[in-house]
Formats: C-alpha cells, structure tokens, sequence
C-alpha cells in the first residue's frame, strides 16, 4: 500500500498478474480449507509456510500454525524433537521478516512461541536477529518493541540495555528510537534508584553533555532537540507539588458593604466581595501541577464562623481521576450578624501523604494563610449592578482614571511558589546551556531559537520560585524576542509560536505591580483588569488573577479561556472580538458561579463544522453527560438538540443577567432566541435589550 | 483557485465504486484478509462525498454480515478468516454508516470485544494475545456506539493506555513502545471516548505533533520520516482532539493531499505519482474534511466516522 510508482497497466504485464494472482488465491483457498478442517498434516502445514513467505499479512495462517503446532507438539515428548518443533516455527517467522521486517503477525508469533516456553531461548540467536534487522533499519518499532520484551524475557538488566543505545546512538545521532529507549530506561533506573543511578543531578548533567554532543554535530536532526526538551522537564520542574497562590492571600480583607467602603477612602484596606454579600466565599487553592486529595482531613479551615456545612473541595479543571491544579471550597456562611464584625479565616494545608501529583509525589511543605471577612447587617441593601447593561470602555486609556489606589495591591501579594527553593544547581545549569546554545543561534535554525526561549523561561520559573517574580520580566523579554524571530523563521507553525507568545506575555504583564496597575481600574464597586489589543491567543497565569471582578479581553484573538475557571471572584467578562469557534470552548466560564454579564459579540461561533474542543469538555460523546433535562426542556419547545447540545450544555450551566452574543453566526439561527430564553431565566439584558 | 488545486470527487467516488469489484488483482487478493476494513475506507468517504447511495445498503449489510461468527460474536477479515477486533470494529462503523446496528446481536458482539479486556487494563486482538494500544482505542470504540461500555473495566482500559505515554508527550503500542502517530490517534481516541483527555499534556503532544509536517506540507508518522497521506489523519484528528490543529499549517496541508491525488482515474496515493489505493483515498478525504474542505461532510475526529452519524448515535432518544 505504500510506496508503489503510479503506472499505467501493460498488457505483458496484466497476463503475468494474472497468473501470479490464480497461484495466490488458489493457495489461500487451500489455507483456509485445511484451517477451517483442522487438517494439520506436514503437507497442510507447509502450504502455509508458501503462504506467509508471500504473504506475511495473511494473519488467519499465522493462527493456523499455532493451532498446527498446538496440535502436533501434543505429541512429542522428546526435548530435542520439541526444539525442533519450535525452531521450525521461528525460521518461518524469519521468512517472513525477510519479506516484511514490520509485518505485525510475524513478531508476534515469535513472541507468542516464546511465552510459551517449551525449550530453552537461544538468547544469541534472538539478539542476533533484533541486530541484524535494526541495522537495516534503526527506526523499525517493531524491532525495538520486541528487544524490549526479550530484555525483560531473559532477565537482561537495564544498565546494559542502556548501554546499547549509547552505541546506537554513538553509531548515528540520528536514531529517534535509541533515544528513546534511552529516556525510558534512565527515568527506570532513577526511579529504582540503581547503583549509580542515585543522583538525578549527576545522571542529567551527564545526559545534557551527551545531547549537546550530538546537536553540535548535526544540529538539523531532530532527535536531539526532542531529547533535550525532555531533559529540561526533568530538570526545571520542582520534584514534589506546590501551592503558588491561593485567593483569598495571607492578609486579605474582604468586605460585603460598599458604604463601609466609600467612608474608609484615605485608610481603605478592604476588598469589596460580592461574593460575601451573598453569604458563599470561595476559597481557591492553584498547585503547579495537577493534584489529588484535599479534603477536610487533608487541610484545615479554621474560623469563628459558622460555616453551616462540611467544607468540600472541589476541582475546576475538568478531571475524572480527581486531579486539578485549581481546587475551590465554597464556605457557606450561616451566621446572623446585628450590625458589623470582623472575622478571621485560617486555612493550614500541612505535609500530607494525601495530597499527591499524578507522578505520586506528595505535597511536602507546610503552609498556611489567614484571611479576614467583615460581615455587615444591612449589606443586602445594595446596588443591583445590572439596572443598566453594562458598558464596557475599552477605548478610554485606564491610566487616567487614577483611581489604582482602591485596590489593595499590598494584598494581593503576587509571588510564586510561596517555598524557597534551595538548590541552585538548576539554574546555573541553564544558564551554562544558554552560554552555549547562544553559539549556535546565527544559524537561523528553529530549534536553537526555539530551545533558548524554553531554557530562558526555565530560568525565570527557577530563579522566582519562592521570592518575587520581578525577575521573570528580563527572562520574558528576551523569551518574546525569540518567538517573534520564530514566527518569521518557521511560518508554518506560526499560530504554535503565537500561543507560546501570548503565555509568555501574560506572565510578563502580571509578574509585577508596576506593569499589572496599568491594566487596572475601579469600577466601584467591583475593581476591573484590561487586557485588549494584546494579540492574546490564549490566556496564562490566571494565578495571578484570582481576585478579579471584572474582565476585559475584547479585541485579542483568543480560541481559548481555559484558565478562567480558577477566576472565582469574576462577575462581568467581555471576550468580544476574539476567535472564539464553539461553546464547548467555553466550558470554564461554566464552573465561575458568580458570572452575570459575558459579551461574547463578534466571535466566531456557528462558522465552523469542526469543533476542536468537543472532547476536552463534558459532552454524552466522551460519557461525561448522561441524562441532561435541559435536552428534554428543549426538545418539548421544538429545539433540534442535535444541532444545539453545546449551546444548551452551556447555557444550562450560567445564571447570567447580562448576555452579548451578536455577531456570531449560531445568534441568527432560527430558534436560538428561544434556546436562550429558555435557558437562563435570570437573563436581563440580551444584545443590550431588556428582555420582560 | 490555482490549476489542478481541486478535489477531484466524482473520479474518487468512481474508482471506489469500481475497485469494489476488481477482486481478482494480485493487489486485491493480498490485501484479502482486511476486506472488511477496506469496505469501511471505500463506504466512509462515499458517505463524506455525499455519494453513500451510490452502494446498494442491504447488498452490503449482507456482505458484512457474511464475516460474523456466529459463536464467538467477532467478524473476520473476509468471508471464512478468523474474528479479529479490527474487523469488528469497521463492521459495527459501516452499519453505523447505514443506520443498521439493529442486524446485529448487540451484546453478543459486545460480549466478544469485552472479554478480550486482561487484568492490566489492556485489550488483547484475538483469542490469541496480541497486546497493543490499537486495541484499547478499538475496543472503547466499538463498545461506545453499542453503549455497551460498561461490560468493561473503564478506569483500568484508562490507565493501561496511560501507561503508554512516553517523555516526549506521545503514545506507542505498548509500555515503552515509540511515539508514533498511528499508536497516538488510538491513545487520544480512547481517552477522548473515555472522557480522559485530560491525562495527556496537551502543549507537549501538540508540539510534538506539530513537528509532523514537513517541508511539502505533508505530515510524517515521527520525526525524521517522509510524509504520507495517511498520517493526514491519524495526526490531525489527533491534533484536533486536543485542540492544537491551529498549530499546523493547513493550506499547505491541503495542497499536499491534493497533489497525492490520480486526477483520470480517481483515488488518492500515499505520496505525489505513487499508486493509489483504497486506504489512502479515505484518509485523505478524511483529511480535507478535519480541515473543512468545502462539499466534504464534516467527521467525528475520535470515532472517525461523519459528525451526523455521530451525533445520530449519542442524541437521538
């Protein structure tokens, strides 16, 4: 099927194939008579041996022969003539080999006679073969595959393994499959932590040279460049799982009575929550990487308060098997209150067996925060922020409202992991491979460039951890620079550097307080970030965002608001004007139970017949849906559910009083209206119409 | 559009219908055993080209139903060939294709696919043990248009495919097995059909797939290997279960497969002037349809078959 010139038949030729095919299906009749009979004598057997040296793919014979061989070794009790039975099943195999080194039936037989284990493997002969067929060819799978399970077969350690890829990989740097072997067995001999293999930093250096051997000498080969991509993972991420931000943060004060606020303007130091006036406080908790197992025993919430129930901990990202890098609790706060008192909220996340990574690292530090909530009796007294839809001035420069100071940005406390990281092998590692690499990057080749971008973003995430992430910006700039060269080296893969672009200009706008305050506002009550105009393609550190009620993100060019569900304090979001293809892709903005006005105008939802996020949300199509009432409500008012279920997943989800959706090509269809009617009965203004 | 950039459709629908009947070529009798997979190939891009009439339904139906066997529940290659989990799934997908599972003995064909589940998660081919990550995907596949999947343990067929991921991101046949697109589609397939997408860093697999395409905007299996119109699917309906499609570039994509195309005689081939063939003919077409290629139905890119099929199957009460 693959690899055959296109060439039009010749007659001479047409009468050749055509005795050729007679032969061949004469015997595959034949073959399959003798299976279908169970005729396994000597001349049965052997048309099958003419069969498969043809025909290796012929997968019924390969079956047959086991049967054969089933059959006739039932009757041997002489060792020798059971050798012999075996052998001759794996020269067959070899034939078959010869005439298709990747034919799945082949290997497989082999493996199967020698699992059967009736005479002892000729270890020579089996390495040989594997020797001789991956000097033909180095990247055959299936040779590599079966090396891997003859090595475990005979017993044969790692470290010798390991040894032959390094000669595979001395023989030709460009051998993909040794290096890969490599990594496999390395991370085995590290986890097991064998003789020599005790010091992760000795066994890493010791690769990075080897890598870096090979990609000075042929620096266009890509196996290297993959290789070291592996080695940076391993060593710029932290071994056990950390907490890098939490909302509320050590010394928040949140208030629910804004008039408390408007009095206290010179010595204000509380944050409005919204959330609070409505008697439900998230706790958000943000990992650097996905855990598992918080709950009440595993972590601690102290306070006066009465909180009404057990406090459960739930996961926003979307997870089956538990594990989320943001986990939320909502405290529901049942005490009543004469006129105004100041509580105190202490949350201890100490070293825990329970809370583990999906590598089963546990969580090894102990931390904690206090947080304070003023609880004011006449509170629900308040503004109903959507009288009026809201207005979203993307247009008027933020600078200028000068009103900065009625967020507490002392609170805020932006740092990273909030522990110290004590080795500095890390870094000064990556730096000497910048030093390096740098040499190399007038060449105009991608992954040079490519790779120095990631090892200065390593720097940045080594050098912050645990102190301030001022830092981070000289790493990024340098970082943006290098994408952009990108984009114009390697066209092709633009919207890939786009996206790594956009991380890299998140982390460098909220990294500090001098940037961040450029984006932010005050729309009393509520304080408000702006983003537009960025060429934001996806959205990052959403860490470093969790205390924001109001978000613009109008006119970037966003596919994606994956972290945005760790936004628990967000009550109005404006992705206007992005790229925006489906409402799967807005499956996040479900989990933000405060969020009451989205614009979503000017999108790109109902042009596109591909949906690329129908998997990486909760659909009947992945069983993450089973029954769903709002199909049946639909259904009864004429709403083709085929056409909308991901309109009506989402929608059932929010409690929206706000919604824009013009300008995208599902809001003119017919039925949408009434789609959207029926599903949020909170809905006050749509397209900027009161809706009665 | 430039000269000869079209899709050639009424040629493809052609030489799909008519190499349906050649099966007496050397070509044809050698790939005899994976008949049935060809018929899937063949039914599915007709149904994509809007030409699925073009076949008489029962005669097939008929036909498919000549390779079951009766007391395992599996269907075999071809008429007489042993039952194989490859062959059952493009059975159950070409009566999906139809709208006719109800020919079949549902839990019976279920029963046979379930109890090939072993005690690490995996799922062995055939009563005979082979072990590969193809398997998992084919299983969670068949069981999932049956609604039959709770006959197996989901959480275990979860974490054997798991157990196959490797340090740069993608998947192989088996625990240590080689990243490869093919072994990459079956992964992510099974993970997305399990609702297990998650598992998988989505930034580093789409990277690594990204790095797919080459210099004439085709797409390789691995790194260091040519293009083929075939990894047209298994990588992009892998880079669009994860949504990182928009990582490649598709225009040129596009032109690729076009030029893979035989213009006179219809088909596609795995490469530009090679010969064509029946599996690269759908593929192809499944390619253009991931990149919404106009007159082309859009697919489902995880039970790879027509998004209306799909959608029939898991909405329609």
């Amino acid at each position: 099927m693959h690899g055959r010139p296109r060439r039009p038949a010749k007659p001479e030729d047409e009468e050749a194939a055509s005795a050729k095919a007679a032969k061949l299906r004469d015997l595959q009749e034949h073959v399959l008579r003798n299976h279908h009979s169970r005729t396994y004598t000597k001349e049965a057997i052997g048309l099958s041996f003419k069969l498969l040296e043809i025909n290796p793919e012929a997968y019924t014979a390969w079956n047959y022969r086991k049967l054969a061989f089933q059959h006739n070794i039932k009757e041997l009790s002489d060792p020798e003539a059971i050798r012999s039975a075996v052998d001759d099943e794996l020269r067959v195999v070899e034939v078959a080999l010869r005439q298709n080194p990747k034919s799945y039936g082949a290997w497989y037989h082999r493996k199967w006679l020698l699992n059967q284990k009736l005479s002892p493997v000729d270890s020579k002969r089996e390495f040989g073969l594997l020797d001789k067929l991956l000097k033909v060819d180095a990247r055959n799978f299936h040779g590599w595959n079966y090396r891997r399970f003859l090595a475990r077969f005979m017993g044969a350690p790692d470290e010798e393994e390991l040894k032959y890829t390094m000669d595979k990989i001395s023989d030709n740097f460009s051998n993909y499959s040794a290096w890969h072997n490599r990594s496999i067995l390395l991370s085995n001999l590290l986890i097991q932590q064998r003789k020599g293999f005790e010091s992760k930093q000795k066994i890493f250096s010791e690769e990075f040279e080897l890598v870096t051997q090979a990609l000075f000498t042929d620096p266009s080969d890509q196996s290297g460049w993959f290789y070291h991509l592996w080695l940076l993972a391993q060593t710029s991420t932290p071994d056990n799982p950390q907490l890098i931000a939490s909302w509320p943060c050590n010394g928040t004060k949140l208030s629910s009575s804004l008039l408390k606020e408007k009095a206290d303007q010179n010595t204000h130091s509380s944050i409005w929550s919204h959330s609070l006036k409505e008697r439900t406080v998230p706790i958000v908790l943000y990992f650097n990487e996905p855990v598992k197992g918080l709950n009440q025993s595993s972590l601690k919430v102290k306070s006066d308060l009465d909180f009404g129930k057990d406090i459960q901990w739930m996961a926003l990202s979307t997870t089956d098997s538990g594990y989320s890098n943001c986990w939320t609790t909502y405290l529901q706060i049942a005490n009543e209150c004469s006129s105004s008192q100041q509580y105190s909220v202490e949350v201890s996340i100490p070293c825990s067996d329970d809370i583990v990574s999906r590598s089963g690292s546990n969580h090894n530090s102990s931390v904690h925060f206090t947080f304070t909530m003023e609880l004011i009796s006449n509170d629900t007294q308040d503004i109903d922020l959507f009288d009026k839809p809201v207005a979203w001035n993307c247009s008027e420069s933020l600078q200028s409202h000068g009103k900065c100071e009625h967020i507490p940005f002392d609170q805020l406390k932006i740092t990273s992991a909030l522990v110290e990281e004590d080795s500095n092998w890390h870094f000064e590692s990556l730096s000497e491979q910048i030093d390096l690499f740098r040499e190399l990057s007038d060449d105009n080749s991608k992954f040079v460039k490519l790779t120095l971008a990631r090892l200065l973003l390593a720097c940045a995430a080594t050098k912050s951890r645990g102190r301030s992430l001022i830092e981070r910006k000289g790493y990024c700039e340098e970082a943006l620079r290098y994408f952009s060269d990108l984009i114009h080296l390697d066209p092709s893969h633009k919207q890939h550097y786009e996206d790594e672009r956009s991380l890299v200009l998140m982390d460098k706008l909220t990294c500090d307080m001098e940037t961040l305050m450029k984006h932010c506002s005050v729309s009393v009550p509520l304080n408000h970030v702006q983003f537009c105009r960025l060429s934001l393609t996806r959205i990052g550190f959403a860490e470093r965002l969790m205390w924001v009620q109001v978000l613009d993100l109008s006119h970037n060019s966003l596919r994606s608001v994956e972290g945005l569900e760790a936004l628990q304090q967000l009550v109005s979001l404006n992705i206007s004007n992005n790229h925006i293809s489906n409402f799967t892709a807005l499956e996040p903005l479900t989990k933000i139970i405060f969020l009451k006005a989205l614009d979503l105008s000017f999108n790109e939802i109902g042009v596109h017949s591909i949906d690329t996020t129908r998997y990486i949300c909760s659909s009947p199509f992945s069983h993450k849906i089973q029954e769903c009432e709002a199909f049946v409500e639909c259904q009864k008012k004429d709403i083709n559910v085929e056409e909308y279920w991901d309109a009506i997943l989402f929608f059932k989800s929010l409690k929206l009083a706000q919604l824009d959706i013009k300008g995208n090509a599902v809001a003119s269809k017919e039925n949408f209206r009434t789609l959207v009617m029926t599903l949020i009965p909170s809905l006050k203004w749509l397209n900027s119409e009161c809706i009665n | 559009m430039a000269e000869g950039a079209e899709l050639a459709a009424d040629q493809h629908v052609r030489y799909i219908v008519t190499v349906e009947k050649k099966k007496d070529s050397f070509e044809s009798l050698v790939m005899e055993h994976i008949r049935l997979n060809g018929a899937y190939w063949g039914l599915t891009t007709l149904d994509l080209l809007h030409k699925l009439h073009a076949v008489d339904a029962a005669e097939v139906v008929d036909w498919i139903m000549s390779c079951y066997h009766l007391e395992s529940g599996g269907f075999g290659g071809n008429v007489g060939h042993d039952p194989h989990v490859l062959y059952t799934l493009s059975a159950v997908q070409v009566l999906c294709l139809f709208d006719r599972l109800d020919v079949l003995d549902v839990d019976k064909v279920a029963d046979y696919v379930a109890r090939l589940q072993n005690e690490d998660g995996s799922f062995s081919g055939d009563i005979w043990g082979e072990v590969d990550t193809r398997f998992s995907y084919i299983a969670l596949c068949t069981l999932s248009l049956l609604h039959r999947l709770h006959k197996i343990d989901m959480q275990k067929a979860v974490y054997f495919v798991v157990s196959c991921k490797n340090l740069d991101g993608g998947f192989g046949a088996m625990p240590g097995g080689e990243s490869h697109a093919g072994q990459i589609f079956c992964c992510v397939g099974a993970l997305a059909i399990a609702g297990s997408l998650h598992h998988i860093d989505r930034d580093l697999l789409g990277w690594w797939l990204c790095e797919r395409q080459c210099k004439d905007g085709g797409l390789n299996g691995r790194p260091e290997k040519l293009a083929d119109v075939c990894y047209s699917w298994w990588v992009l309906s892998s880079l669009i279960m994860i949504d990182r499609v928009h990582w490649i570039d598709k225009k040129k994509l596009t032109k690729f497969i076009l030029n893979c195309q035989d213009k006179e005689n219809g088909g596609i081939s795995d490469r530009p002037d090679n010969a064509v063939d029946i599996y690269h003919t759908y593929f192809g077409v499944a390619g253009l349809s991931l990149m919404e290629y106009p007159g082309v139905k859009p697919m489902d890119p995880a039970y790879a078959l027509p998004l209306d099929v799909v959608n029939r199957i898991f909405l329609r009460k």
